[in-house]
């Protein structure tokens, strides 16, 4: 089954009479990983969650090459805070899996492969919520390749981690690219941006200020907002 | 002091010589309040947890309505199911007024608003928390109710002690439904307060301290029972 071309058309949040994000008109094809840039406030947030479906739309329509019902079955979302079930590392892993109603057994088995492959194959006893944050973040993006998304969300993934957290992160995430998962995420650190970025999105004040591919958008953006947020300039 | 001092060495004498009216008696406090427990969590759990999840429009004055049920006096709980259960009441032709089955229903009325109460604000505290994740997986009801429950279960197993406590010691509703009559409805509690009306200090004092032997061996049983998991923090 095919999720792409995905098309939002004029879509919008509100909340309280207050315009959060939109109109965004958007199409997403098939392939690499978008990257949703922008100051804090910017609606990366929201704008990721209308996406995904987990917002209620305001306005406008989102379309998939499938029904809507599908391309949320082949999805999975990252939040910037980790939600941890307070159970062991492999029941976190084995969750999404036994939902869908994968024996336990089966279910197991690659909660156990998961864990090894993203480093925490030592600590799958150990009660989720004790681990730290950067194995907290691993373990969430694990439960969320689990179920092999076509389309992985991420909320700035890395937004509280260190360095060495921070790249096994990105490692972990070109390998699902490289396996053909599509990737979204947003991000405020433009350095991982670059790095995982095929196209980029800017968004400030819940508006879509330019779509490029990467290379064009870092190094000849096209709006005085874009510019300055590349400069480090504080923008509103 | 004194008084105090016979009522322990009663109170172990009566154990001790495994006393058969002692037992009775015990074994009866034991029998309506932990049935009167098992319908009250049926009851309280998953109500606690659609309270919690669901946003339906009577949400509001259930839990009004729970808060108002949980202050209310025991006391005015038995009046009100004996006026029910009595025979000229709506539910007299059952006949359990003055058997155990009443002072169960009197004791489940007084314990689901205090153990839905509890359950539900760690079901809800615990539904903050899982928000996100459970709607981004797309969870049916169903689904989500059972994770909250079992995520849970520490806080649901405090919830059902604190019912368990509320119960064991309750004599004023128990007394007017159940009568107090021997060898059928007479429990710790309210023989407790037979012997002290009668001035049998000691012998009231004994079964006091029988009581509390109850609560506590039942409070540690339960606990026991959530420590078997391998994990013992939640
Ligand atoms: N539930 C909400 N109610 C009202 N305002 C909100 C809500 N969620 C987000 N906002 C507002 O919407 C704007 C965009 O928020 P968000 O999508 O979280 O931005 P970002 O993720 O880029 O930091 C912010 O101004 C924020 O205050
Ligand atoms: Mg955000």
């Amino acid at each position: 089954m095919e999720l792409f071309p995905m098309k939002a058309c004029a879509i919008e949040s509100r909340r309280r009479g207050q315009q959060l994000v939109g109109p965004i008109d958007l199409t997403l094809e098939g392939q690499g990983a978008t990257v949703v840039i922008g100051p804090n406030g910017a609606g990366k947030t929201t704008f990721l969650q209308l996406l995904h479906g987990t917002a209620r739309l305001s306005a406008g329509r989102i379309d998939w090459a499938c029904s809507t019902e599908e391309a949320r079955h082949h999805q999975a979302f990252v939040f910037q805070r980790p939600v941890m079930l307070r159970r062991t590392v492999l029941e976190n892993l084995s969750y999404p899996l036994r939902l869908r109603g994968v024996s336990k057994a089966k279910a197991e088995e690659r909660a156990r492969d998961w864990a090894s492959r993203v480093g925490l194959a030592q600590l799958v006893t150990r009660a989720a919520t004790v681990l730290s944050g950067g194995e907290q973040q691993k373990l969430a993006l694990a439960r969320a390749l689990i179920c092999d998304p076509k389309l992985l969300f991420l909320d700035e993934p890395c937004a509280a981690l260190d360095g060495r957290a921070m790249r096994e992160i990105e490692t972990i995430l070109q390998e699902a690219k490289a396996a053909g998962t599509r990737l979204i995420l947003s991000t405020h650190d433009l350095g991982q941006a670059r790095r995982l970025a095929d196209d980029v999105l800017f968004l400030l004040g819940g508006r879509l200020h330019e779509a490029a591919p990467a290379e064009a958008f870092f190094n000849g953006p096209e709006t005085p907002q874009a510019r300055a947020f590349l400069r480090g300039d504080i923008v509103e | 002091m004194v008084d105090i001092w016979s009522g322990i060495t009663q109170a172990f004498w009566l154990v001790l010589t495994l006393d058969a009216e002692l037992f009775e008696i015990a074994g009866r406090s034991l029998y309506v309040t932990l049935t009167a427990l098992a319908i009250a969590c049926l009851i309280s759990l998953p109500l606690a947890a659609l309270i919690a999840v669901k946003r339906f429009r009577a949400r509001r004055l259930v839990i009004a309505v729970l808060n108002a049920l949980m202050g209310l006096p025991p006391v005015v709980v038995g009046l009100i199911v004996y006026v029910i259960l009595s025979r000229s009441g709506p539910l007299g032709v059952l006949g359990v007024l003055f058997t155990p089955a009443a002072m169960i229903i009197a004791q489940v009325i007084i314990i689901v608003p205090l153990i839905t109460s509890i359950a539900h604000q760690s079901i809800r505290d615990l539904w903050q928390e899982y928000h996100d994740l459970l709607i981004s997986l797309n969870v049916t009801q169903s689904q989500k109710i059972r994770t909250l429950l079992w995520d849970s279960r520490r806080a649901l197993l405090t919830a059902a002690l604190a019912g368990f406590g509320r119960g064991i010691g309750e004599v004023g509703a128990i007394m007017i439904v159940g009568g107090n009559i021997d060898h059928a409805t007479r429990v710790l509690t309210t023989a407790i307060a037979l012997e002290t009306g009668k001035g049998e200090f000691a012998l009231a004092l004994a079964l006091g301290f029988v009581l509390i032997g109850l609560a506590v061996a039942v409070n540690l049983a339960i606990h026991w029972l959530g420590q078997t998991e391998r994990e013992g923090r939640w």
